[in-house]
This record gives structure tokens, C-alpha cells and sequence, in this order.
């Protein structure tokens, strides 16, 4: 992760090339002045805000140009009926309570087994052969085998998640742990600090940021194996919901499904990223 | 001219006798396996330093000068030999013997004061009195406009005096320095000598300083310890009986440019160890 600003990805915010964003800006102020940047940032905003417009109107034009799109007011029309009988938020419900349980499950356990991995080379050795097969493995190929073990309910669809939560984290965490800087620990040690010590003042802060980054990456692999695993089998949830337009060619809700995931994901990955901000601050930024 | 040669490379002559060092290194000898070779990175060293000395270590690279600090430390063991600090066998780091490492090594997600304060919450000092006592300390060092500050916040010369402070907090009686002035600019590194020597005479302690900086090692110590590499030895010790406080004026004086040239030689002109080729 490079950048802390909200409201942007994360890759343009630090330094916005001096492309056309640069040349647009009114700015008199001399060059990198606070006024500059304020008002490359809003150039920055005024063509986010163009893009998306332009997008959708492009959208619009193709579906009123022959292509089986719903228009926009079709889709936002389809919205309103389905948040307003109650669907939208019965499966948006569904899906969240799938994903925070696999999710916050996962990076639980993969905070302190990363943390082990680390630290003990005995728990390394045990450990690092099972991660790194199954770290290969996307989650969502073992749904099978975990529908025939575990039955077609909440179990499964959580357990692959968790998965995919756990595999993300556990190794952020640990090469977090094995990267502490050794002058650091050494640091502790000399003012009289011993191992347990060291492990929560010194081991512990310094590998948040990876734990952190470790965390934004699960969720997302985890948004993504939710929805996935709920086309496969489930009776609610945007994936179920959308895989049931599907039959019934109901483009719209399809539309309105995959606008709702992005968004939630969105939030979710903001909120992170505002934890991130606040707990690794301390962070040098080169 | 004549490289100066030690009249007893190995050991060097103590200003007091070992019963009262407060430092005392016996023929150390260091060796670290580097691929299939044996790397001597000590060999055969010997040194005493009395209670509140200040001593400098200067050498090339590869002499083992950081080497012996950590053996010192109690950070890493020496081979074979001894290191003893108050008359008792080094074995792992204690509070008594403080060190300050190059790269400033502050923890980052805590601020000045509390990076001072650190030692003493592990010594379990309460609340209030770790509060004073930090709060000293920022002041000694000068930096209580900065005591709430993140280090990233820091000037590197601001990071080193806040580490010095840090080391300094948990009142130990040896303060080991691994270059600690190696990575600032020649400007802040005479300001941070000056403040050193000015902090080490209120509040003396015996300070064992490397560093590869001639005009340093002789502008600091009372006895500057010249090493040699391959394999790394004690090579010459020089006596600098210039008065403290050292002032710009000393810096300046034709006593301490004879002292630095002496330094100098022995350190740019070193002959290669005996028996080797």
C-alpha cells in the first residue's frame, strides 16, 4: 500500500502524473505549493466524476443502440422494486453475514499462526508446506469437496471464505514477523527487554502494517469467493439472486446485483484502508 | 616516513591496572564460518577501560570494531576469550551497558517521549516517575518541542539525540556507540560531539564510541584505539591529553592536529600482520 488519501485508488493518489490533470489546472501558485496540489486535486475529482458520467452515458447509448442492456432508469427503477420488497436487503444481508464471519474468522486465525510461523522456526517448518500447497489452490475448487463433506448450508460457503481469508492473512503476517528489522529487537533488548516483551512491543507494531495489507487482500479474495460460491449453491445473497435473474433473463437485477457488490466491497475496502491510516501513521513514507 | 608501530600490538598498556577497569576485554577472539572459509573477524584482542572514560574505537572496514561492541553488548559471544564489565563475564545485554546503534533504531510508532520511556516501563518504573525522569532527559537533549513528535518527524541528528536520550534513561553505567554520527552531515556531526561531550560531562559515564571518523575519534576520547583488518586486532592505542571541555578552540590547535596525523597514520598506514605475507 502506497497511498493513504481517501476517495482515491490507491496507486494514482501519491503522485498524479503531470499528464493533462497537470496542464488543466489553473495554478498560479509556485510549483508542488499547497494551492497547486489542492487544485490538481480537484481537477483529479472533476475527471473522475467525467469518467463515470461518460461511462454511463456510453452504457446508455449501447442500450438503447440494440445491445440486450437494461438502460440506467431501468436498472434504478429495478433497485427501488427490490429494496422496497424487502429482496435486496434480505440478500445483501446474507452475503455480508458470510463474508464478515469468514472474514474476521480467517484473519483471527491467521494473525496468531502467522505470528508462530514467525517467530518458531519448529512452527515454521510444520506449518509453511500446508500454506504454501494450499495457498495455490483457489478456495473456490475445494467448494466441491467441502459440499460433499460439510452439506449444502451456511458451513461451506463460510468455510471457503474463511479460507481464502486465513491464506491471504497468514502469510502477510508472518513475512511481516520474519522482516522485523533486527536493530529494532535489538534496540528492545539492550534496555532490558526480554522475549515476551519484545514480542508485544516490538513484533507485534512492527508487523501491523503487513497484517493490515494482509487483511485488505483477504477481503477482497474473500468478496470474491462469497459471491462465486453463492452462484454455486445457496438459497439467498446477491450471487444467488443473480444467478436466478439469470435463468429467468432478468438483466436488470443482474445489473443491480453486481452494482450492490461493488459497492459493499468498496465500503468494506475503505474501512480498512481508514484503519490502516490510523493505526500505521508511524510509518516513514519514502 | 615510517608507519607508526605499536611497541605491543596486542596489548596495549592500561592507564589503570585490571582490578579497577571497568571494562575488560582478554584476548577475544571472534570467527564466523563464510562459505567453506573461516572469517577472523577478532583476533587476540585486549583492552581495559576505566570507569568514565570515554574511549574511541576508529579502523577500515572489516576490522571487527563492531564486532567487539556487540560482544560487549552482550548481543553476540566471542569464540573464545573474555569480556567482563565491572569484573563479571558478559552474558547476553542488561540494562547497565547502554547502546546506541548507527541507524538510530527509534521505535517509529512511538513518539519521542515515549521512545524515552521505553526501558523504564520495561524495568516496570511507574507512570509518574517514568514521566520525570523521561521528561530529564528530553531536556538534556534538548528536544522538548519535539517530545510529543512521531520520529519520522525527526531530523536524523534530532533521531540520534533522542536515542542517546533513550539510552541514557535507564541510567546505565557504560554507553557503547556503534557510529552513531556515521549517517549525518559533517555540520550536525560537530554540533552532536560538542552536545555529546557536553551531556557525557553532567552526566558522566564510560563511553566506548566507534567510529571511522579520525577528527572524531581523536576530538572525543581520552584514548583513541586504533583496529586493523585481516585479521581484526587492536593495531595502536593513542593517549589524547587534551583538556576537556573541548572546545572549538582545542579542535583547533596544533596539539590536536599532531594528535590526528598520529591517528591518521595509524590508521591509513597500517602494516600487514605479522607472519602474514
Amino acid at each position: 500500500m502506497t497511498s493513504s488519501s481517501p476517495g482515491l485508488a490507491p496507486d494514482l493518489a501519491p503522485k498524479p502524473p503531470p499528464g493533462p490533470a497537470a496542464v488543466a489546472a489553473p495554478a498560479p501558485a509556485g510549483p508542488g505549493g499547497p494551492r497547486r496540489r489542492r487544485s490538481r486535486r480537484t481537477t483529479l475529482r472533476l475527471l473522475n466524476a467525467l469518467s463515470i458520467v461518460g461511462g454511463v452515458g456510453v452504457w446508455w447509448l449501447l442500450s438503447l443502440n440494440g445491445f440486450q442492456f437494461p438502460t440506467p432508469p431501468e436498472v434504478v427503477a429495478k433497485a427501488v422494486e427490490l429494496w422496497s420488497n424487502g429482496t435486496l436487503v434480505e440478500d445483501a444481508l446474507a452475503s455480508l453475514g458470510r463474508v464478515l464471519t469468514g472474514f474476521l474468522l480467517g484473519s483471527l486465525a491467521a494473525v496468531p499462526i502467522g505470528f508462530l510461523m514467525g517467530w518458531y522456526t519448529v512452527a515454521r517448518g510444520l506449518l509453511e508446506p500446508w500454506i504454501q500447497f494450499f495457498r495455490t489452490i483457489p478456495p473456490l475448487a475445494l467448494l466441491p469437496l467441502v459440499l460433499v463433506l460439510l452439506g449444502i448450508g451456511e458451513l461451506p460457503k463460510v468455510f471457503v471464505i474463511f479460507l481464502a481469508a486465513f491464506l491471504a492473512c497468514v502469510i502477510s503476517t508472518y513475512q511481516g514477523v520474519v522482516g522485523v528489522d533486527r536493530t529494532l529487537i535489538d534496540a528492545a533488548r539492550v534496555l532490558g527487554a526480554k522475549d515476551g516483551t519484545i514480542f508485544l512491543t516490538v513484533v507485534v507494531p512492527a508487523s501491523t502494517p503487513f497484517i493490515l495489507v494482509g487483511m485488505r487482500v483477504g477481503l477482497g479474495s474473500s468478496w470474491a469467493t462469497l459471491v462465486a460460491a453463492e452462484l454455486l449453491a445457496a438459497q439467498a445473497g446477491l450471487g444467488y439472486r443473480m444467478q436466478q435473474a439469470q435463468l429467468y433473463y432478468d438483466i436488470a437485477t443482474i445489473f443491480v446485483g453486481i452494482v450492490v457488490i461493488g459497492v459493499l466491497g468498496l465500503v468494506m475496502d475503505r474501512l480498512l484502508l481508514l484503519a490502516e491510516t490510523r493505526l500505521t501513521g508511524w510509518q516513514e513514507r519514502r | 616516513m615510517t608507519p607508526m608501530t605499536p611497541t605491543t600490538p596486542t596489548t596495549p598498556t592500561a592507564p589503570t591496572s585490571t582490578s579497577t577497569a571497568k571494562i575488560s576485554v582478554r584476548e577475544v577472539r571472534k570467527t564466523f564460518a563464510l562459505r567453506n572459509e573461516e572469517f577472523v573477524a577478532l583476533d587476540g584482542v585486549s583492552l581495559d577501560i576505566a570507569d568514565n572514560e570515554f574511549v574511541t574505537v576508529v579502523g577500515p572496514s572489516g576490522c571487527g570494531k563492531s564486532t567487539l561492541m556487540n560482544i560487549l553488548a552482550g548481543l553476540e559471544e566471542p569464540t573464545s576469550g573474555h569480556a567482563l564489565v565491572d569484573g563479571e563475564e558478559v552474558s547476553g545485554p542488561g540494562p547497565e551497558r547502554g547502546v546506541i546503534f548507527q541507524q538510530y533504531a527509534l521505535f517509529p510508532w512511538l513518539s519521542v517521549r515515549k521512545n524515552i520511556e521505553f526501558g523504564l516501563k520495561v524495568s516496570g518504573l511507574g507512570r509518574r516517575e517514568r514521566r520525570e525522569r523521561a521528561e530529564h532527559f528530553i531536556r538534556l537533549v534538548g528536544l522538548e518541542r519535539f517530545a510529543d513528535a512521531l520520529p519520522k518527524m525527526l531530523s536524523g541528528g534530532m533521531k540520534q539525540r533522542c536515542a542517546i536520550a533513550r539510552a541514557y534513561a535507564v541510567d546505565p553505567s557504560i554507553l557503547l556507540m556503534d557510529e552513531p554520527f556515521g549517517a549525518l552531515d559533517a555540520l550536525t556531526r560537530v554540533n552532536l560531539q560538542e552536545q555529546l561531550l557536553d551531556t557525557w560531562s553532567r552526566e558522566k559515564r564510560t563511553v566506548m564510541f566507534i567510529t571511522h571518523d579520525v577528527d572524531e575519534a581523536v576530538f572525543l576520547a581520552r584514548r583513541v584505539v586504533v583496529m586493523a583488518a585481516r585479521p581484526g586486532r587492536i593495531y595502536d592505542v593513542v593517549d589524547v591529553d587534551l583538556p576537556y571541555p573541548r572546545t572549538e578552540e582545542v579542535r583547533l590547535s596544533p596539539q590536536f592536529a599532531a594528535l590526528r596525523n598520529r591517528v591518521w597514520h595509524s590508521v591509513y598506514h597500517q602494516e600487514p600482520a605479522s607472519g602474514r605475507p
